[in-house]
C-alpha cells in the first residue's frame, strides 16, 4: 500500500518535472538579458516593441470577433439541433470535431484555393477580406472546443420546455434566444470564449499563411532573430494561456454555485 | 357555444397514431380533466391546445376562432410545466413579468400585475428570489402566476403536481382549484392521478389509446364509468363476468346464483357472458344495510386496511372485494367462511369492453 503510494508520488513528480523544468528554465532565461544579475530587461523590450503592441492588438482583437461570430453561429446551431433536429445531433458533433483531425495547414490551403483572388469570392483580393476569412478560420479551428462548451451547458438546461414555457407567454425566438437561452449557457459560453482566446492568441498556420500581422507570427520572427526575447514572449503567452484557464476555472465555479434548475 | 371545440382531432408520429378522433367541448371558466395512463395521448391533445404539436387531422377553435394558423406565441395560452420550467437566470418578479414584457405592457402596470400575481399565490414577500433558491411547490406556483398575469384565453396545466411531494400535491391543487374559480379562467388539466381529477374537476375525460372512452364529471366518471377500462382505471372496482339468462327480464347469473340487474340487458342474448362492476364499498356483510340483492359465496381473505377492512370473497369464480367499515365491534370473517354480501342492483352496472 505504503509502495504504490510512493509510486504515485513519484509519477506526479517526474510528470509535473516534465513541464515545470523547461518552464523555469524558460522564465529564468527571459530574466538573464542584462550580464552578471536578473532583470526585466527582456520584458522591457519586448513591451517597447510597436509590433508587439500591434500583433497582439491584431490578435486580440481577431480573437473576439472570432469569439462574437463564433458564438452567434454555435448556440443557435446547438440550440436548434437540441430542440428540432435531435436525430442530427451526431452529424453535427461530427462536423465539429473535423478541425481536430485535419491539419490547420489543408484547412487553410482550401480556403486558400476556394476563396483566392480569381475565385468567385475573393476574399485574399483584400485585406478586409483576408481579415475575415481569418475569422471564419479561427472559427472554425475553435469549434469543436466552442460546440462542446455551449452543448453541455444546453444540457445542464432543459431547454425544451423553457422554450416551449417563452413561447407560450408570446415570446419570439429572436427574445426566446437572448434573454432565456443565452443567459442559462452563460458559463459555456464563457468557456468557449476563453479556450478560443487561448487558441487564436498563440495561432501561426493561418495568420502566417494568409499573411496577417498576427502575435503567432511575430512570436515565430522574434524567435528566429533574438535571444532573450523570445523566452520573454513565451513567458507572456504562457500567462495569457493560464489567465483564460484560471478565467474559465472561476466561470464554472460561479455557474456550480447559482445551478440552472429548469 | 362552447368555448374551447376540439374535433377529430388526430395526431400520428409517423405510423403510431397518438390521438384518434377526439372530440370535446369546453364551456368558458370550466375545468377539465384529461386522466390516463402514460401513453395514452392525453398530453399531446394538451400540446395541440398549446399550439406545440399541430393536429395529423381536425380542428381546434378556441372562443369560435380557428387555431390551426396560430403558432404557440400567437395563441394567447397560459401553460404550467411539470419540471415548473421557471427562466433560471431570472428572479420571480422577473419570471412574472416575462409575458407582460413580452406584450410591450409599461413598467407601472407590469409591476402592479406581478403584485396582484404574487399576492394571489402568497408568495409576494419572495419577489426577489431566484428559482434555485425555492421549493419545488413554491417554484410552481410561481409557474402559475407566470402563466396567469398574461390573463389567457385558456389555461393549461401539464401534470404540475406530479414533481411534488404528497403533502404540498393535496395543498396546491386546492389553491389551483380556488384560483381557477377566482378567476373563471378556463384549464385544462392533464393528470394520471385518478384522486386529483376527480377532486378538482367540473367535469373529467378519462383516455384510453388515444381516444377519450368516458366524459363526464368526477361524480359519473367514478359511479358510472362506461368501459371497462373506465372502470379499472377510476377507483377500485370489482369486474365480474356474469351470463344473461333472459334479456328481457334483465336476469342474469354470477357461478350458479342468478339475480335481477336494475340496468337493461335487452341489447344482449341469452347465454351471452358479459362485465358487470361493483364497487368494494357498495356491498355490505350486514342484514341491516339498505340493499335488494345479495350474493352468496367463500371467504378468501380479510385484510385491515385502517379505517376499513377489505374482504374478498369467491362468488363463482369471480373474486369480489367489499369493504367493511372498521369499529371496535367488528370482526373480520375468517378465510374459506360462507358470507352473503348484500348490496343495491342498481350498484352493479353493466360495462362495455
Amino acid at each position: 500500500m505504503k509502495a504504490q503510494r510512493l509510486g504515485a508520488w513519484v509519477a506526479i513528480i517526474v510528470g509535473a518535472s516534465y513541464f515545470i523544468i523547461p518552464l523555469i528554465g524558460t522564465i529564468e532565461f527571459s530574466l538573464r538579458m542584462r550580464r552578471g544579475e536578473y532583470s526585466l530587461d527582456a520584458y522591457q523590450s519586448v513591451f517597447s516593441d510597436a509590433s508587439f503592441r500591434e500583433t497582439f492588438g491584431y490578435s486580440m482583437l481577431m480573437a473576439l470577433l472570432t469569439i462574437v461570430f463564433g458564438m452567434l453561429l454555435v448556440v443557435p446551431t446547438a440550440y436548434w439541433v437540441r430542440l428540432r433536429l435531435p436525430q442530427m445531433r451526431q452529424v453535427v458533433e461530427f462536423i465539429t470535431l473535423l478541425p481536430l483531425v485535419i491539419p490547420a495547414i489543408v484547412i487553410v490551403f482550401g480556403y486558400l484555393r476556394m476563396y483566392n483572388s480569381s475565385s468567385y469570392l475573393p476574399l485574399t483580393g483584400s485585406t478586409i477580406g483576408t481579415n475575415i476569412l481569418l475569422v471564419f478560420s479561427y472559427i472554425t479551428l475553435s469549434l469543436p472546443y466552442m460546440y462542446r462548451a455551449v452543448d453541455t451547458a444546453m444540457r445542464a438546461i432543459d431547454v425544451r420546455t423553457l422554450t416551449e414555457a417563452a413561447e407560450s407567454l408570446g415570446a419570439r425566438w429572436t427574445t426566446i434566444m437572448f434573454k432565456c437561452i443565452f443567459p442559462n449557457v452563460m458559463s459555456g459560453v464563457l468557456s468557449g470564449a476563453f479556450i478560443t482566446l487561448a487558441i487564436v492568441m498563440g495561432e501561426f498556420t493561418f495568420a502566417a499563411l494568409l499573411n496577417r500581422p498576427a502575435f503567432g507570427p511575430y512570436l515565430q520572427l522574434v524567435g528566429a532573430n533574438k535571444a532573450y526575447e523570445p523566452s520573454a514572449l513565451a513567458v507572456i503567452a504562457f500567462s495569457i494561456t493560464w489567465l483564460s484557464m484560471g478565467l474559465l476555472n472561476l466561470v464554472s465555479r460561479f455557474g456550480k454555485a447559482a445551478p440552472a434548475k429548469a | 357555444m362552447s368555448f374551447l371545440t376540439l374535433t377529430n382531432i388526430q395526431k400520428s408520429f409517423g405510423p403510431v397514431q397518438v390521438v384518434k378522433n377526439f372530440n370535446m367541448d369546453i364551456q368558458k371558466g370550466e375545468f377539465v380533466s384529461f386522466l390516463g395512463p402514460s401513453g395514452c395521448g392525453k398530453t399531446t391533445v394538451l400540446r395541440m391546445i398549446a399550439g406545440f404539436e399541430t393536429p395529423t387531422g381536425g380542428t381546434l377553435t378556441i372562443n369560435g376562432k380557428d387555431q390551426s394558423a396560430l403558432k404557440p406565441n400567437q395563441r394567447n395560452i397560459g401553460m404550467v410545466f411539470q419540471a415548473y420550467a421557471l427562466f433560471p437566470n431570472m428572479s420571480v418578479h422577473d419570471n412574472v413579468a416575462f409575458g407582460l414584457k413580452v406584450a410591450g405592457a409599461q413598467k407601472p402596470e407590469i409591476d402592479k400585475r406581478v403584485k396582484e400575481m404574487l399576492g394571489l399565490i402568497k408568495l409576494d414577500h419572495l419577489a426577489d428570489r431566484f428559482p434555485y433558491q425555492m421549493s419545488g411547490g413554491q417554484q410552481q406556483r410561481v409557474a402559475l402566476a407566470r402563466a396567469l398575469a398574461v390573463k389567457p384565453q385558456v389555461l393549461l396545466l401539464d401534470e404540475p403536481l406530479s414533481a411534488l411531494d404528497a403533502k404540498i400535491r393535496v395543498s396546491l391543487r386546492e389553491e389551483i382549484r380556488q384560483i381557477q374559480q377566482s378567476l373563471g379562467i378556463t384549464t385544462v388539466f392533464v393528470t394520471h392521478d385518478q384522486e386529483e381529477a376527480l377532486s378538482i374537476s367540473d367535469r373529467i375525460v378519462v383516455m384510453n389509446a388515444g381516444k377519450a372512452d368516458q366524459i363526464g364529471s368526477p361524480f359519473e366518471i367514478y359511479n358510472t364509468p362506461a368501459t371497462r377500462f373506465v372502470a379499472s382505471f377510476v377507483g377500485t372496482l370489482n369486474l365480474i363476468e356474469a351470463k344473461v339468462v333472459d334479456p328481457d327480464q334483465n336476469r342474469i347469473q354470477i357461478g350458479d346464483q342468478a339475480i335481477t340487474l336494475k340496468q337493461s340487458v335487452a341489447a344482449h342474448k341469452a347465454g351471452e357472458t358479459i362485465s358487470l362492476a361493483l364497487r368494494p364499498e357498495a356491498g355490505s356483510l350486514s342484514d341491516s344495510a339498505k340493499s335488494d340483492t345479495a350474493l352468496t359465496g367463500q371467504v378468501v381473505s380479510a385484510h385491515f386496511l385502517g379505517s376499513v377492512i377489505r374482504t374478498r370473497m369467491n362468488v363463482g369464480g369471480n373474486v369480489i372485494s367489499f369493504d367493511m367499515f372498521n369499529s371496535p365491534g367488528t370482526t373480520p370473517p375468517s378465510a374459506g367462511e360462507t358470507v352473503t354480501l348484500r348490496f343495491m342492483a342498481a350498484d352493479l352496472l353493466v360495462i362495455r369492453d
